[in-house]
């Protein structure tokens, strides 16, 4: 037995050595009289979402808005340094998991990927930054909007959505002002984005004249609200607030209805999806729900967006078309960097003036969009129906309100709603 | 009052489905002393499969109930043709072996059964069409559905009927006997093998019950919507006394109501300093507790006979 071994060994080895070789022979010559042909620049692009859970349809989602992003950067024929552009997505499952975010992100690293597109919830998206910081690895995130994500001091940190703090007070004075709200109930699911944008959402209502009569929890796989919402019931708030994503949002609904539950829900951008409406039926009607940025249609690039996406991957759920300017962000950083280099990247990025399509995308010091806008929608007829868009590039940037000055861009436009009645 | 009375019908109905799947469990563990991990991943194939059917049948013009119950029977020739192949597949072969690995092999059962069902039925969250009578009701200002009713009527009469079986038909004397000892069972005329694959079988088709009035009471069915209820209904069968069938319909009420009444009223017992996040942790602290006085669950026999 050892002698065969010992032969396929040494023959593995010489066939090793024989490839290397003509490798190297062919590689040579190859190069020297064709100079007109350069071998592509070979960009590695990594994506985090949760593709498996209870999250898995938002998480391949935006992973699909990524790839179209891909596929169309590589077909537009980018030449960057004499070299044609060649993007890989390696697209990875986070679980929406926390401890699984930190272990993706430790194999993106590894894999020595140039920039990473993700991740999709703030839960992962923030012990994640960690990893990519120390490796010097930029990061955009398409949908993490938990403010401490960008406030870790981190370089490579970069968001292409409006974050929480923002949505949180738009939100807040949304229910005192237009909703005419006295009293609120709070519900989160106590994941980093669901609890952080409850508490901004608590912080503005209760300026906005709000009173909070109940604060409940609930965790992002349970499917039973009845006992949270019957005491609830008990408070009689005019309006419930959920901080959370649609899996949860849509059996709430119903169950609100099943207990005469009269006072309407009001979400952020977790529950603003498609599912959301499609799932909760005919209990879904007259919640409201807010989205960072301006409506699909109303978008830039958006109605042909849609129309290329259905074509491809069907309906969007949530954040494609987010995921899609995230890697289009990246890669006309690439351009103006005339590197895939990281570091080369990372330089670029701040300075980024790109026109995506959910919108024109600036960052501000902290990596977080500049001018995000937010809007409001109303559940008709198994429809989100767009109600009014607050904030963003459209409107002028007014002199920064006291309230905020470490961040005037974002606190132009919680005032904005109190200002219109 | 309203709001008391409420919050036990939420924990009745919450605790009767627990109680519906703890049965599987402990019909399982009565038999084998095996905890079949996968069980939860059958119930969420009985709804999904079942949805499938009725979303099928919607439009033939067939009365709503009628076309649940043709779900539902489909839905249980396929879990039942499922338990018949994990306990043959995966169970079987590691009748002798320690007890860690049929364990570990329910475990990869049931994430292969979760993987098969995302690439089957995708990643999207079903809606399940409201067949079943859904009008509310109220009784001293507490609002219930029929749905909720069904729940709660089916999980008593599955739980008589299976002990009905197990005490007083051949085939209970049968796995009463194999679950003793399988060996001398054998000796005695009894095929242990059919026995414990009948055992799979029905556990099996409850799983598809369970299955079919969850996805109905929630409106929603997913891939996922298996794990969590397998994790809680497996608490209930422990808290109740795992191998016991009274007990799993015992400790799924008793686990739902103190779900119910914790997320309810922990808030303003301890003042606010507790809020409903802690229900969870209440619900397994009196697990634990009961499980310091009463090791073996509420109506559990001795550990010690079994081993």
């Amino acid at each position: 037995m050892k002698l065969p071994v010992k032969t396929m060994t040494i023959a593995i080895a010489a066939a090793l050595i024989a490839v290397g070789c003509s490798k190297k022979e062919e590689a040579a010559p190859a190069a020297a009289p064709q100079p007109t042909a350069p071998p592509p620049l070979l960009v590695k692009l990594g994506h985090a979402a949760p593709l498996t859970g209870p999250q898995a349809h938002i998480g391949k989602d935006n992973e699909n808005g990524a790839q179209m992003a891909v596929d169309d950067a590589n077909a537009a024929g980018i030449v960057i340094a004499g070299r044609p552009l060649k993007i890989e997505l390696q697209g990875e499952d986070d679980q929406a998991d926390p401890k699984q975010g930190i272990l993706v992100a430790q194999k993106l690293v590894d894999a020595k990927v140039n920039a990473v597109i993700g991740h999709l919830n703030s839960g992962t998206t923030i012990p994640a930054s960690k990893i990519y910081s120390d490796a010097g690895i930029p990061q955009v995130s398409p949908s993490a909007t938990n403010p401490t994500y960008t406030h870790q001091g981190f370089k490579t940190t970069f968001r292409v959505m409006a974050n929480d703090e923002q949505q949180g007070r738009v939100l807040g004075a949304y229910a005192g002002n237009q909703l005419k709200a006295k009293t609120v109930a709070i519900v989160d699911d106590k994941t980093a984005y669901g609890e952080g944008l409850a508490g901004e959402f608590k912080k503005a209502a209760v300026v906005a004249g709000v009173k909070v009569v109940a604060e409940e929890h609930t965790d992002d796989k349970a499917v039973d609200f009845k006992a949270i919402l019957t005491k609830i019931k008990g408070k009689k708030p005019d309006l419930i607030f959920y901080g959370g994503m649609d899996p949860q949002a849509a059996p709430m609904a119903m169950q609100m209805k099943q207990l005469g539950i009269k006072a309407k829900l009001l979400m952020g951008d977790g529950g603003c999806t498609s599912e959301f409406v499609k799932n909760a039926g005919d209990a879904a009607d007259g919640h409201y729900c807010s989205l960072p940025g301006i409506p699909y249609d109303k978008m830039p690039g958006g109605p042909k967006f849609i129309e290329r996406f259905k074509a491809k991957y069907g309906d969007i759920q949530l954040y494609a078309p987010y995921a899609y300017d995230g890697v289009m962000v990246v890669v006309d950083a690439i351009k103006r960097a005339q590197s895939a280099d990281s570091a080369k990247i990372l330089a670029e990025l701040p300075k980024t003036d790109y026109q995506g399509v959910t919108t024109r995308i600036q960052f501000d010091d902290n990596g977080d969009l500049k001018d995000g806008a937010i809007s409001l929608y109303v559940a008709k007829g198994g429809k989100w129906e767009a109600l009014e868009t607050i904030g963003g590039v459209a409107v002028p940037e007014p002199a920064a309100a006291p309230a905020a000055p470490a961040k005037p861009a974002e606190a132009a436009p919680a005032p904005a709603p109190a200002e219109k009645k | 009052m309203d709001i008391f009375l409420q919050q036990l019908i939420n924990g009745l109905t919450l605790g009767s489905i627990y109680a519906l799947v703890a049965l599987g469990y402990t019909m399982v563990y009565g038999i084998l002393g095996l905890i079949n991990f996968a069980h939860g991943e059958v119930v969420m194939i009985g709804a999904l499969s079942s949805l499938t059917v009725i979303q099928s049948l919607a439009g033939s013009g067939l009365p709503g109930p009628l076309v649940v119950l043709i779900g539902l029977v489909a839905a249980a020739m396929v879990c039942m043709l499922l338990g018949f192949a994990i306990e043959r597949i995966a169970y079987r072969p590691l009748r002798n072996a320690p007890r860690l690995a049929p364990l570990i092999t329910a475990i990869g059962v049931s994430i292969v059964l979760q993987q098969l069902a995302m690439l089957t039925w995708g990643r999207s969250y079903h809606s399940v069409p409201a067949l079943l009578p859904s009008d509310t009701h109220e009784i001293f200002g507490a609002s219930f559905t029929e749905v909720q009713v069904i729940i709660v009527v089916v999980a008593a009469l599955t739980m008589a009927g299976l002990i009905l079986l197990v005490n007083r038909t051949r085939l209970g004397r049968a796995m009463r006997a194999t679950a003793e000892n399988p060996g001398i069972a054998g000796l005695m005329g009894v095929d242990a093998n059919r026995i414990i694959s009948l055992t799979f079988v029905i556990g099996s088709a409850l799983a598809a019950l369970a299955g079919v009035l969850v996805s109905a009471n929630y409106g929603i069915a997913h891939y996922n919507m298996g794990f969590i209820l397998g994790l809680k209904a497996f608490t209930a069968a422990v808290l109740g006394g795992i191998g016991n069938l009274a007990g799993a319909m015992v400790g799924g009420v008793l686990l739902g109501i103190i779900e119910a009444l914790g997320a309810g009223y922990i808030g303003d017992l301890t003042g606010g300093v507790l809020g409903s996040n802690y229900q969870d942790v209440f619900a397994f602290f009196v697990l634990i507790v009961v499980l310091i006085f009463r090791p073996s669950g509420l109506m559990g026999e001795k550990v010690a006979e079994r081993a």
